[in-house]
């Protein structure tokens, strides 16, 4: 039962684009800007329904990816995966500004077998053997999600938020760790490269378990794939977005869902 | 001699003309709390457009402890970090010192002269930031044109971790 749900978990969070109330997939770094020669920050890692309450699984660690200021990946050190959030450190011996990214992909199939409706989620290379040769209604997307924080020790610098060119991905206008209640911020959202027009994105600030409602705050990105976001006050804030195309890469997807996630923390006036 | 004793006072006289200076009063309230560490503070002054046009004082615990040297805690003085503390390279001189126990601190600065430098002619805030280890933060600012064309005093009052904050200006 325990496994079976916590497969179901992870169906669901592969599928956050669709279902917008569904899980959240996060990191919080222990601080958004540090000094000195040699600072660390630690991060917690999950996915749970409130934000920042790791009260449902843990990401896993070797999906993480610190790109140092310089470019470089750097080390995920001191990884520790508990039952409900994963925590590690990250050594920041270089000044700018770190990216911390989980990044999952791969193949999600949903499909019937005896009029039972069932899930899987692998390596193309299984598709084949893993799903039963009697399997009506198979649906089998590819998916793309990226999971971002970012640290900054001391000036804020660009090099580490270069875009692969895959998926969704936010790139700064205003700094990622230069955040401040009453001040607008502006980023601009890219699909594979190039800038995603049109799409709905949401910030949601932390703590939303003590509060009743989510308080989202939604808009739409624009032709240049820009868009601002006023912060009512500070705190952590989760943005995210996604969406689904065609373009997919591995088969026998035919379509292609994405979503991206970044935590910024606002900081008060 | 003579002629030197005479022309001293002259001197005196000619220098608030040549130079307009900038004195600063920051009040450190006393404050009455369990655990109590003195203030990690700021003094600068900023433009209309929020960029820092003189760094003028911070104040820092400046040893090494168990919680690592006292530059790892700057970022708490969060406004002054980001509008220009992160680029400096701490100590910074006649800027850097010492945190400062509760009072009246006093400081002087003088048009042309490091750290205040030339100011030109326009609108500016004095901004003061102050945070304390297990504590809370709070930012004063004062508007004022410069120069002054008469003496002037002005002030702000923080409300916790600040009192009151004084502005002189002699033209």
């Amino acid at each position: 039962m325990k496994r079976s749900l916590k497969w179901s978990a992870l169906a669901l969070a592969m599928t956050l684009p669709l279902a917008a109330q569904a899980h959240k997939m996060w990191m919080v770094p222990s601080a958004t800007n540090v000094s000195g020669a040699d600072p660390w920050v630690t991060v917690d890692a999950a996915v749970s329904n409130d934000l920042f309450y790791a009260d449902h699984m843990p990401v896993q660690t070797d999906r993480v990816i610190v790109t140092a200021p310089d470019g470089q990946t750097a080390k995920v050190e001191n990884a520790f995966t508990g039952q409900y959030r994963s925590v590690f450190d990250v050594h920041l011996t270089q000044p700018g500004t770190y990216k911390i990214a989980a990044v999952n992909g791969g193949l999600f199939a949903s499909y019937e077998v005896d009029g039972q409706k069932r899930r899987w989620r692998g390596e193309p290379a299984n598709f084949a053997k893993d799903i039963p040769a009697g399997a009506k209604n198979v649906e089998v997307s590819e998916s793309i999600s990226r999971v971002e924080t970012f640290v900054t020790n001391g000036k804020p610098s660009d090099a580490a938020l270069k875009p692969s060119g895959k998926g969704l991905e936010l790139v700064p206008v205003t700094a990622f760790t230069d955040l401040a209640a009453g001040e607008p911020a502006t980023f601009q959202l890219l699909l594979d490269g190039k800038p995603a027009a049109g799409l709905k994105v949401s910030a949601i600030a932390g703590e939303t378990r003590y509060r009743n409602a989510q308080e989202e705050i939604d808009v739409t990105t624009g032709k240049d794939g820009k868009f601002s976001l006023n912060w009512p006050h500070a705190g952590m804030y989760w943005v995210n977005t996604s969406t689904q195309d065609d373009k997919t890469s591995l088969k026998p997807a035919k379509q292609r869902r994405l979503s991206y996630s970044a935590t910024l923390e606002v900081l008060p006036q | 001699m003579r002629r030197l004793l005479f022309s001293m006072p002259a001197l005196l006289l000619a220098a608030p003309a040549m130079a307009a200076d900038l004195n600063v009063t920051v009040q450190i309230p006393q404050l009455d709390v369990a655990e109590y560490h003195r203030p990690y503070t700021a003094v600068w002054i900023e433009r209309e457009d929020h960029t820092v046009a003189a760094q003028l004082a911070v104040w820092y615990a400046q040893k090494e402890s168990k919680e690592g040297a006292g530059t790892k805690w700057l970022p708490e003085l969060r406004q002054w970090w980001r509008r220009g503390g992160r680029d400096l390279q701490m100590p910074v001189d006649g800027v850097s010192g010492a945190t400062r126990p509760a009072g009246d601190q006093k400081l002087s600065f003088h048009e042309g002269r490091a750290p205040l430098g030339a100011l030109p002619a326009g609108k500016y805030e004095l901004v003061v930031e102050a945070a304390r280890e297990v504590g809370g933060r709070e930012v004063v600012r004062v508007p004022f044109t410069w120069p002054a064309s008469a003496p002037q005093q002005l002030d702000a009052k923080g409300s916790s971790e600040l009192g009151a904050v004084k502005l002189d200006l002699a033209p």
